[in-house]
């Protein structure tokens, strides 16, 4: 039994010595082999895998530009950047959409209304893109997620310069704001320059000098993870170019003042220099916070602002259509000096009532008895309508559409934001076109009073204005003052819009510019001046004139009686003047929706910016030396 | 038995280490590998300490069992070797009955106290049985006990396979087929084999998960799904290529350090080695392991008797197995197979196992009788 178990176990074990060495030397030319392969990988191919390895690594960005920033005439900053934290999710590294949102909701706050966004977004953006789940996280908010991170692989927090206004409503009209590049956005841009950035000027300043303020994208080489976070900056490959600074003609102090003298108002106020064509300030109340709408993707509150009956995002100062009612009477009483033999001095017997031949329905002035014998003066000083009712006749629609369209009326003014609308002051051919009709005689005499089918917004009675006091000058409105160059830091600034000198205005005789104007001035300072409350106490001359534009038409019999009128009904309030009345450096123009008349609730709120213009900030002057 | 009170130390019978029955030079190699280990596993790890100490605890641990099993004589462990196949395959049954669930597959059996791995035994229960059925029968094993082994090895595998778990499976199967080989099984035996194999391979297939299928193909041809199944070996070998002979430093690499490599810690810890230390880091450690690796069959060359020959031999080729389906996975030489690198990767149950094979071979070793 020991012999044959010590045989067996001989055997045994020159069997096993023989598998075994076998087996470790098969073993060991496997694992060379192994070392063979990791010579081909590693030496052979090192430098294809390197270059793959690099291509994982690297990925070229675009580096957004800095917008240009906006200031005021006075360097105060009106839009600027401020860094903003926003949340995001890359959809394809993400396994379950919703239960990470419940999660992520427990470190922000995640309101409902986030969450529809972010669904509307994950539907519209590819897989692989970021879709924002929440904007403007706080401090902490950002704080909580980050310690938190690494439970949330494709989520991420980036940081942003977001446009913030700091004067919110105050500038909105203005400035503007900024919007997500849509469609149309990218028909008209260097897509090239815009990789990156996801904003775009929509409106006013931002709109109209969006090349100026944005800039160019440069790029740079980053090394990211797996999921594609950028861990560090490899290189800058090009710079951003930053878009340059903007100076405003503006005077936000002086947009303050104009913005409390209409408050609680639908309307406009619109202050231009005289001298320059320059906005001092333009005022459209209701307005709202482009702060909401920069910030982007609140689609709510944008619908609400458009379905606001108040209309607070429609720019009353460039947009809004108004009868100009009588602030027209100084350009045709000019026109009437200039193109009809009107003796000036020659009184007109006002009963109240104007009839034209063969016709006996009446024209009624706004003051029922009547303004008694009326001269070219007192037609200005007490907006006499039947003084005017006469000259209309006397002039004829031709030379009313020719004068009034020589201030600039029905025509774009030219100023630098876009949208603005036309206005309209008819015209034989005019009528004929747009409706197909004949002109009535009927018609030359309410347009006598800026009334009919005749529209301006404030802006273009503003710049009438100036031009009246300018004897004559146009001026295109402009909101740029100039700009900072973003390399050079130095202040190149614009030359104001040439003037344009209308040869029909120019060949006016000066005597007949002085009568319009003493009018006007009389309409302010004289004891039965429209105006006369406005420029009671005034330490320099205002050249003014009222208007109260009817919105609908009065019966024959009927009496207007201000409180008993529905308010959309109700009168627009107007004013137009320019101030100090011999040496012109402002002009303005306001205009109240239904405020009802202009002497009593127009004009003192243009007498408001006046006296900061030309009191506030020339004290302010002496002072500074 | 009688026999064994004869039984006393080795050839390196005096100091510390033969008093304790280990192997100097084994020790030295294991060491030598898990501080290696260690290092690359602080890069592919994030340089976190706590997930070093974890794994040190584990090693401690691993050591303590094969200080432990050292101890025990190897007659122990051939006359437990059945009862503890049966008590194996009774766990394994058990596993696909109420086991946990983890990474997709059921695995683990919840004791309470801890969570235990039957399959993980196997790699060892499975040899020793093995071992034990062939040890006296004579040489080369006839046809009929070729069955019995296949049998013994089949059942526990398709157990395994079925959890699934295919790396371990692979390992069991290589273990107890390398105590046949050892054992003399006849060339002709394993050639029909190798045929009826070949032919059984679409049956096979058929067998196989989706994702196993899934691996299978994307080994084939990994570009086919470079973001999926494929992006593991694409970027492992984007790792290793791009290391260079030199690599790119410690806690240097691109593909390691920016999560570009999946499962660098684990099983693809060699990509990580690779990049970071580039061919000369790999050349390293297969000298290291070839080191470790002969000793451990110049150890079972020098058993006295079958049983233990048989079992050293299979675990050193077991051994051999886990690092070469490993490398072969993470270079893309073979279809991606959850085999651990051994001593190197981070995780507990395989070092652990490892370290117990590591004992019993010790066991064999320090437990020789002298022949003269």
């Amino acid at each position: 039994m020991s012999d044959l178990h010590i045989r067996d176990q001989s055997q045994d074990r020159r069997l096993f010595i023989g598998r075994a060495v076998l087996a470790a030397v098969v073993a060991t030319a496997l694992l060379l082999l192994l070392v063979g392969r990791m010579f081909a990988l590693q030496v052979v191919d090192h430098q294809h895998y390197a270059t793959l390895a690099d291509g994982n690594r690297v990925r070229v960005e675009p580096i957004p530009p800095t917008r240009g920033l906006i200031f005021d005439r006075n360097g105060h900053i009106l839009a600027e950047n401020v860094p903003t934290y926003q949340l995001e999710l890359i959809p394809e590294q993400v396994e379950d959409i919703d239960e990470t949102l419940d999660q992520l909701a427990e470190l922000v706050e995640l309101r409902d209304a986030d969450r529809e966004r972010f669904f509307r977004l994950l539907r519209s953006q590819r897989r692989f893109q970021p879709v924002p789940v929440r904007q403007n996280l706080s401090e902490e908010e950002v704080a909580r997620f980050s310690v938190e991170r690494q439970r949330f692989p494709g989520v991420d927090i980036r940081a942003r310069l977001a446009r913030h206004y700091p004067y919110g409503e105050l500038t909105a009209h203005v400035v503007g704001y900024l919007g997500a590049i849509s469609r149309e956005d990218l028909q008209r841009i260097d897509r090239s320059r815009y990789s990156g950035t996801n904003q775009i000027g929509k409106t006013a300043i931002e709109f109209s000098y969006e090349p100026i303020l944005h800039g160019g994208a440069g790029s740079r080489r980053v090394e990211t993870n797996a999921q594609g976070r950028v861990i560090r900056t490899l290189d800058v490959r090009e710079p951003a170019m930053p878009g340059d600074d903007i100076y405003l003609n503006l005077d936000v102090e002086l947009q303050q003042t104009a913005w409390d003298a209409m408050e609680g108002q639908r309307g406009a106020l619109v202050a231009l220099d005289t001298r320059d064509g320059g906005v001092l300030a333009m005022v459209s109340r209701p307005s709202f916070d482009p702060n909401e709408l920069s910030r982007g993707l609140e689609h709510e509150t944008f619908r609400q602002l458009q379905a606001d009956p108040a209309r607070p995002l429609f720019d009353r100062a460039t947009r809004g259509r108004y009868p100009p009612g009588s602030t027209v009477k100084p350009m045709l009483g000019l026109a009437g000096l200039d193109a009809t033999d009107l003796d000036p001095d020659a009184p007109l017997r006002c009963t109240g009532e104007f009839f034209i031949d063969g016709r006996d329905r009446p024209f009624r002035d706004w003051r029922r008895e009547g303004h008694g014998p009326t001269d070219f003066e007192k037609g200005i000083v007490e907006s006499c309508d039947i003084y005017f009712y006469a000259l209309a006749m006397e002039l004829g629609i031709n030379n009313i559409h020719r004068y009034l369209t020589h201030f600039g009326l029905g025509e774009r003014t030219g100023i630098d934001i876009p949208g603005e609308s036309a206005g309209l002051v008819p015209s034989r051919d005019w009528k004929r076109r747009a409706l197909g009709e004949s002109w009535f005689h009927g018609e030359t005499v309410i347009a006598g009073i800026g009334q009919g089918y005749m529209l301006s917004t404030p802006l273009q009675l503003a710049k009438a204005t100036a031009a009246m006091a300018n004897g004559g000058e146009l001026r295109s409105p402009r909101l740029l003052r100039g700009f900072r160059n973003a390399f050079t830091r130095e202040f190149e600034a614009m030359d104001p819009p040439e003037s344009h000198r209308s040869e029909l205005l120019s060949q006016i005789q000066p005597n007949h510019w002085q009568r319009t104007i003493d009018a006007m001035v009389e309409s302010v300072h004289g004891p039965r001046g429209t105006a006369r409350a406005t420029g009671m106490n005034a330490p320099y001359r205002i050249a003014g004139k009222t208007g109260t534009a009817q919105v609908f038409s009065l019966g024959e019999d009927e009496e207007y009686e201000h409180e008993e009128v529905a308010f959309h009904l109700r009168d627009h309030a107007l004013f137009i003047a320019f101030a100090p009345a011999e040496d012109p450096r402002i002009a303005v123009a306001v205009l109240v929706e239904h405020g009802g008349g202009g002497g009593a609730v127009a004009a003192p709120r243009a007498r408001a910016v006046m006296d900061h213009y030309l009191l506030k900030l020339e004290e302010e002057a002496d002072n500074g030396g | 038995m009688a026999a064994d009170s004869f039984s006393v130390r080795g050839n390196d019978s005096n100091g510390l280490l033969g008093n304790l029955r280990l192997d100097g030079p084994l020790l030295l190699g294991i060491a030598l590998l898990s501080g290696f280990g260690m290092i690359v596993l602080y890069s592919a790890g994030g340089e976190s300490t706590s997930l070093l100490i974890r794994q040190l605890i584990r090693i401690g641990l691993g050591l303590a069992i094969m200080v432990f099993l050292a101890q025990l004589p190897p007659v122990l462990y051939r006359s437990w070797a059945p009862w503890l196949f049966l008590a194996g395959l009774g766990l394994l049954v058990l596993v696909l009955l109420v086991g946990e669930t983890g990474k997709g597959a059921q695995r683990w059996l919840n004791l309470g106290f801890v969570r235990f791995q039957p399959s993980e035994m196997m790699k060892l229960v499975v040899p020793l049985a093995i071992a034990w059925y062939l040890h006296d029968r004579g040489v080369p094993p006839r046809w009929w006990q070729v069955i019995v082994v296949l049998l013994a090895i089949a059942v526990p595998v398709a157990l395994i396979v079925r959890q699934p778990d295919l790396g371990t499976a692979l390992l069991v199967a290589s273990a107890g087929f390398f105590v046949l080989f050892l054992a003399g099984l006849r060339w002709r035996y394993m050639i029909g084999g190798l045929v009826a194999a070949g032919a059984a391979l679409p049956l096979l297939w058929a067998y196989l998960h989706e994702y196993q299928r899934q691996r299978v193909l994307t080994f084939l041809n990994p570009e086919s799904d470079p973001l999926g199944a494929g992006y593991h070996i694409i970027q492992s070998k984007i790792a290793i290529g791009s290391g260079g002979f030199f690599g790119k430093g410690w806690t240097e690499g691109t593909q390691s350090q920016l999560q570009f490599l999946p499962e660098r810690s684990t099983d693809f810890i060699f990509a990580v080695l690779g990049e970071e230390f580039g061919l000369l880091g790999v050349m390293v450690l297969v000298l290291l392991y070839l080191f470790l690796f002969w000793r451990g069959m110049v150890l079972a060359l020098r058993a006295q008797d079958n049983f233990g020959r048989l079992v050293a031999g299979s675990l050193m080729l077991t051994f051999f197995v886990y690092i070469f389906v490993n490398t072969g996975m993470v270079t893309g030489l073979l279809p991606v197979v959850g085999v651990p690198l051994p001593l190197v990767s981070y995780g507990g149950t395989s070092m652990v196992t490892l370290m117990a094979g590591f004992g019993i071979l010790m066991s064999i070793n320090s437990h020789r009788r002298f022949m003269h």
